[in-house]
């Protein structure tokens, strides 16, 4: 199994170990422990659905954070990042006109390209629907390319959902097929608005009837994000419904600090997750799947 | 009767079923209907049923003190709902509640029951899709209890932090 080509290392700087300077447009809290980050994108800045840049809070360090916005847009460069670390509150923290340093974009895409014509199944878990949501973008762009495309969401409950007046938005559109589950809810919690919501995990969400009806395990291309117990489980029930490990892409989960493949802080078996991820078919990365504390 | 019977093939739940035990199975099965908020049985209440839902949503819930009622599950069409008619103490062990116009059907338990202590394939041909639905809902119980979405790891990329 060939590994996804890089495609870029931070082109838009000559020196890529040098962050380059940039502001905060705007804030705004998503959830309590989640925000968004509004960047002014440095000049020519591109990028493609699935990659990363490292943010730079001066004077406590620097981090991964993947791009959470539309990559057809990028002079509206997004950054959604829970407040989890020192760096991370220090971003969080950050007001419009703040300065921060940027590096990117790095990393592999998702493979929107690759998979014309087929099936897409995109299974997001918790903040893992942020580096997902530029590919989301990105197929509805060129919605005609694709076949049926669904998105499974789970969330620890309905005040821990990302984004859901999109969901509602995409679901509504009728491009996209919008699931949604959640670990537990208040008593009468009948779901978010014009979306099929269940109280449970979201593997549950893959036998559905109304995810069922139409599925295609023959034409079925899925992308996952979430915490890594989430997509062992859900990878495991897309192989019970006969989709192929090579057909489904997840975006890797690791500590970073070069980005450049240099430091190995990011190795992942033999790969670095930083060069060759972080999205990777699931083929390239099932033997180490098993092995404890990687 | 027939149609009944045809109700019950046409859930998931009983497409393995031959058309022998179908037909017994059918005689202990009748359409219910809830409107939304109206419960389908409560905590501690003596568990003699169980029920595949048609169409519609229900909750199942627990009532914790200090939070209140507590969506642990919710089920939908082509789902199965109660357990606790095939264990003793037989009573139930959370409460079930219609969110939307439920049609479901009920089996009346002490009716299958005794049908399918006599008759071991009719016993088998129940309890094997009883059991996969009890392994499914099992697993689901082990993901939902990691609280996986609970932290990510500090300051790293992808995987939902």
């Amino acid at each position: 199994m060939s590994l996804p080509v890089l495609v870029s290392e931070g082109k838009h700087i000559e020196d890529p170990w040098l962050p380059a300077p940039t502001r905060v447009r705007r804030v705004w809290q998503e959830l309590d422990d989640i925000v968004t980050l509004e960047l002014e994108p440095p000049a020519d800045f591109q990028f493609a659905a699935g990659q990363f840049n490292m943010l730079y809070a001066f004077g406590v360090g620097e981090i991964p954070v993947s791009i959470s916005s539309d990559p057809a847009t990028p002079e509206r460069l997004l950054h959604t990042i829970r407040d989890v670390g020192a760096v991370s509150h220090a971003l969080c923290s950050l007001a419009p006109g703040a300065e921060l340093g940027l590096r990117g974009p790095y990393g592999s895409a998702w493979p929107l390209q690759d998979v014309h014509g087929r099936d897409v199944v995109v299974i997001a878990g918790g903040l893992g629907l942020a580096p997902l949501r530029p590919a989301i973008h990105g197929l509805l762009g060129q919605r005609e390319r694709y076949g049926r495309v669904t998105l499974l969401v789970g969330a620890r409950s309905p005040d821990d959902l990302l984004f859901p007046a999109e969901l509602s938005a995409w679901n509504r559109g009728g491009a996209l097929e919008v699931f949604v589950a959640v670990d537990h809810a208040p008593s009468g919690w009948g779901g978010i608005p014009d979306v099929p919501s269940h109280v449970g995990v979201v593997t549950q969400l893959l036998h559905e009837p109304g995810f069922r009806r139409g599925f295609d395990k023959q034409k079925s291309v899925a992308l996952l994000c979430g915490p890594d117990v989430m997509f062992r489980f859900a990878s495991r029930e897309l192989d019970l419904l006969g989709v192929p490990r090579s057909a489904q892409y997840v975006s890797l989960e690791r500590s970073m600090k070069c980005a450049l493949g240099f430091c190995g802080h990011c190795q992942y078996g033999s790969l670095l997750v930083c060069r060759h991820g972080p999205v990777v078919p699931l083929s390239s990365v099932q033997r180490w799947q098993g092995v404890r504390e990687l | 009767m027939e149609n009944l019977e045809r109700v019950v093939k046409a859930h998931p739940f009983a497409a393995e079923l031959s058309p022998e035990h179908l037909s017994v199975v059918a005689c202990c099965a009748r359409n219910v209907r809830r409107s939304p908020g109206e419960f389908l049985f409560k905590e501690g209440a003596e568990a003699g049923r169980f029920y595949l839902v048609r169409k519609g949503r229900l909750a199942l819930e627990v009532d914790v003190p200090g939070r209140g009622a507590t969506q642990v599950e919710s089920v939908g069409p082509g789902g199965v709902v109660g357990f606790s008619w095939l264990f003793p103490d037989h009573r139930w062990t959370l409460d079930a509640r219609a969110l939307e116009t439920l049609i479901a059907l009920e089996f009346d338990a002490t009716c299958l029951l005794p049908k399918m202590e006599a008759d071991p394939a009719l016993g088998y041909a129940l309890t094997k899709p009883l059991l996969n639905e009890l392994y499914k809902r099992l697993n689901q119980v082990r993901l939902g209890r990691l609280d996986v979405y609970g932290q990510g790891r500090k300051d790293s990329v992808g995987g939902g932090t």
